[in-house]
């Protein structure tokens, strides 16, 4: 009985801990997106909002000021809309975003006296596909939220935003095929300890370096994925003014907001996951550094996981700024090119890169 | 109308894209016609920011015409000042001292490269290039502080006078230009990297809002938009006023009509704006920068409060207004945006009879439909942003 409590404790505690981990991170995009676009541009950024003050570097405007404002605007449904669904959308815009990292590992085990707690919240033996099945369900935030706005700017923004989505989710399934197919495995923890291999000895067996197509068309539809630019065509805020969120003011925008970063957050650790090593530390194994070189360093247990803790937690942060790079830096696309894009381009080179891969697969099993 | 219930009942969108739309700044209102993202038409409204500029013009005296011209085109107002001090001098029958001649070119090409910094600058950042956006307004900070040395303002200018400028150039004027273009070609070289040669950025211009030879000539475009179907129609090299034809300087011209070519054309007369600027420092000659005619140009203060002459001119100037013989006159200089043509009549009084602007973006917003027509909706974005709406221009 005891035991069991123990299990479900450990479990909740997880979960509270990966989930206050991606809306922490989540929130603190917002201050990076906007001082690291400020640094980009040759602007200040965020310095007005003050304690006594004290800014922080833009860190009370954007942690503190801005929350504040959010949760005391007025919340406005627009009087044709559709109260329901309206205030439904952005709950189901912001769920998969959260949950979607449940599967997703942040570190090894962690043995604590003769418990084997895994550092993963569920492992799931279908980790990728309770992805992508979670992934496809955001695609109905936005349509919901453009229909049940009752304009026809958040229409435009929906219409778009589903059809980017769907088409991304196919391209973005199919180059996660050739991962899976190396790795035999859908399990996202056996994928991250299968990347611990050595490949001639010295190189990490990374997703990135067997399969480096693989990687360029994930990240891409990911980016596309999170509806940022260049793909932010469902907001497009120059053309439908802000999309499918255009009549959405205070909490409710705040929670799009949140599921948006926090989709930054889900896309960066998929991508650390399945192509950087996820927790993995270059020669860490589970006692310490083994260099190809001979060299040995024990560690303790502790400090063990805590390096693939925060080797994982160093490459997510890594890919968010990537994403945030990317985003200041590059023009929007229009919707055809966009469609052009995913079903003409990223789509025929995910199926090329599969093929490729059993092919390769299978003549290797079949060499001596 | 009965639907046949074998097909889909299908129906084409209205949209009202403006007068309140983040793109369509400057106050205008497209009224779409859409199918699905297509559209089938496009009406422009416009007037959203009329404030009766030449009904204005008929109450105020001629000097005092020079302030409501800052505010037509509002990005580079010293070619507005200019272009209407010009045409009044040429009802007068009078010429400007050299020195002011070279002053005013100089000021108009700093205007114009601040005019197509700006248009260029808006047009990326609209396109999501907002980085590329901000280091073209950067550069366009460093030319603004120039024109704030010299003439104390950054927007309403008022720097011509009838007869002449306000003042002569601050002495470091020289230097100050030459650092500012350092540091502004430096800014044109990353923007060239970042946008002009950036794949996306050239999939979304090229090829949209596309305008024939044919069609920019029958609709009277000019400016850029113009000379991205490539007709060499520049107002400077056409009709050479003030000193332009003594300077060395290209037209860039397009060939295809379409938005890429025309952010490519105002990017080339950038430098060769620069280019000028370089030249009239290096042949400016010194002298006066006011007429010597106390029936034209207000007299110093020195002499309104010393001689009785002066007090005299002084009174009849601000009281009456400049006396400008009766006629009328067409005049026209190369805006930012196009031939900027200012039509005056005069009565024989202190005030205009008429004033009357030929603004280059209301004509090339009434081909507007032309260009947009069948494209996209994401199109209008581009197409608007290289027209480079003016709404103090464009609606007066």
């Amino acid at each position: 009985m005891t035991a069991m409590m123990i299990d479900i404790g450990i479990m909740a505690a997880k979960a509270l801990l990966v989930l206050s981990m991606v809306l922490n991170l989540a929130g603190l995009l917002g201050w990076v997106e906007r001082k690291g676009s400020a640094l980009i541009q040759d602007r200040i950024g965020a310095n007005r909002a003050s304690i006594l003050g004290f800014a922080g570097l833009g860190l009370v405007n954007t942690l503190i000021a801005d929350p504040i404002k959010f949760l005391t605007k007025e919340d406005f449904i627009p009087p044709r809309g559709d109260r329901l669904l309206h205030t439904l959308a952005p709950c189901v815009a912001l769920f998969p975003a959260l949950v979607t990292f449940a599967v997703i590992p942040f570190g090894d085990v962690l043995m604590l006296g003769d418990r084997e707690i895994n550092l993963q919240v569920a492992n799931l033996n279908v980790g990728i596909l309770y992805i992508f099945s979670m992934a496809s369900l955001s695609v109905y935030g936005i349509v919901i939220g453009a229909w049940a706005s009752n304009n026809k700017f958040s229409l435009l923004g929906g219409v778009r935003g589903s059809a980017q989505m769907i088409s991304y989710e196919i391209a973005m399934g199919l180059s996660v095929m050739g991962v899976l197919m190396v790795y035999g495995t859908l399990e996202l923890q056996a994928i991250a300890r299968a990347q611990g291999d050595l490949l001639w000895g010295w190189l990490p067996a990374w997703g990135i370096f067997l399969q480096p197509v693989a990687f360029l068309l994930f990240f891409t539809a990911a980016v596309a994925e999170t509806k940022r630019i260049p793909f932010d065509l469902p907001e497009g805020e120059s053309e439908i003014v802000a999309g499918y969120h255009v009549e959405y003011s205070g909490a409710k925008f705040l929670m799009f907001f949140t599921g948006e970063f926090a989709e930054i957050v889900t896309a960066a650790a998929l991508v650390t996951t399945l192509f950087f090593g996820g927790w993995q530390l270059p020669y860490l194994l589970r006692d310490g550094f083994h260099f190809p070189w001979g060299t040995t360093l024990w560690l303790p247990h502790l400090l063990v996981v805590l390096l693939q803790v925060g080797a994982f937690t160093l490459k997510v942060v890594f890919f968010c700024w990537l994403q945030i790079l990317v985003r200041w830096s590059l023009p929007r696309f229009r919707y055809d090119q966009v469609m052009r894009l995913g079903w003409k381009m990223l789509l025929p080179l995910a199926f090329v890169n599969v093929m490729v891969t059993a092919v390769w697969i299978v003549a290797s099993q079949n060499s001596p | 109308m009965k639907a046949d219930p074998k097909e889909l009942l299908s129906e084409s969108m209205e949209l009202q894209m403006g007068p309140s739309h983040p793109a369509t700044h400057g106050t205008i209102k497209f009224d779409l016609k859409l199918e699905g993202e297509k559209i089938l038409d496009c009406d422009v409204v416009v007037g959203y920011l009329h404030r009766g500029f030449a009904k204005m013009c008929e109450q105020a005296t001629w000097t005092q015409v020079i302030p409501y011209t800052d505010r037509l085109n509002y990005v580079s107002p010293l070619i507005n000042n200019v272009g209407y001090a010009l045409a009044v001098e040429k009802l007068l029958g009078v010429e400007t001292p050299p020195r002011c001649q070279f002053i005013r070119v100089i000021m108009s090409e700093l205007s114009r490269i601040t005019d197509h910094l700006t248009c260029c600058g808006m047009a990326a950042s609209e396109l999501g290039a907002i980085t590329v956006g901000f280091y073209l307004i950067e550069a366009r900070e460093f030319l603004m502080r120039i024109i704030e040395t010299v003439t104390g303002a950054r927007l309403t200018i008022s720097y011509t006078r009838i007869g002449g400028v306000k003042h002569d150039l601050p002495q470091d004027f020289g230097e100050q230009v030459a650092k500012a273009f350092e540091k502004t070609r430096k800014l044109l070289a990353d923007c060239d990297r970042l946008l002009a040669r950036n794949r996306i950025f050239i999939d979304r211009v090229s090829g949209t809002g596309v305008i024939s030879q044919e069609m920019a000539l029958a609709y009277g475009l000019t400016g850029p938009v113009l000379r991205s179907t490539g007709v060499n129609y520049d107002v400077r090299k056409a009709q050479p006023y003030l000193v332009y034809d003594e300077f060395d300087f290209e037209v860039p011209l397009g060939a295809k009509g379409d938005n890429y070519d025309r952010f490519i054309c105002r990017m080339l007369e950038i430098e060769q704006s620069m280019r000028i600027i370089e030249q009239a420092l290096r042949k400016m000659p010194l002298g006066p920068v006011l007429l010597d005619n106390p029936r034209i140009v207000l007299p110093e203060k020195e002499k309104v409060y010393n001689s009785i002459e002066g007090l005299m001119h002084q009174f009849k100037i601000i009281m009456e207004g400049i006396q400008v013989p009766p006629g009328e006159v067409y005049l026209a200089v190369e805006g930012g945006n196009g031939e900027l043509g200012f039509y005056i009549v005069s009565d024989g009084g202190g005030r205009p009879y008429r004033v009357r602007v030929r603004p280059p973006c209301f004509i090339a917003m009434s081909a507007f439909h032309e260009m947009i027509k069948g494209h996209m909706v994401a199109d209008i974005i581009p197409t608007f942003g290289m027209i480079n709406m003016i709404g103090g221009e464009c609606d007066r």
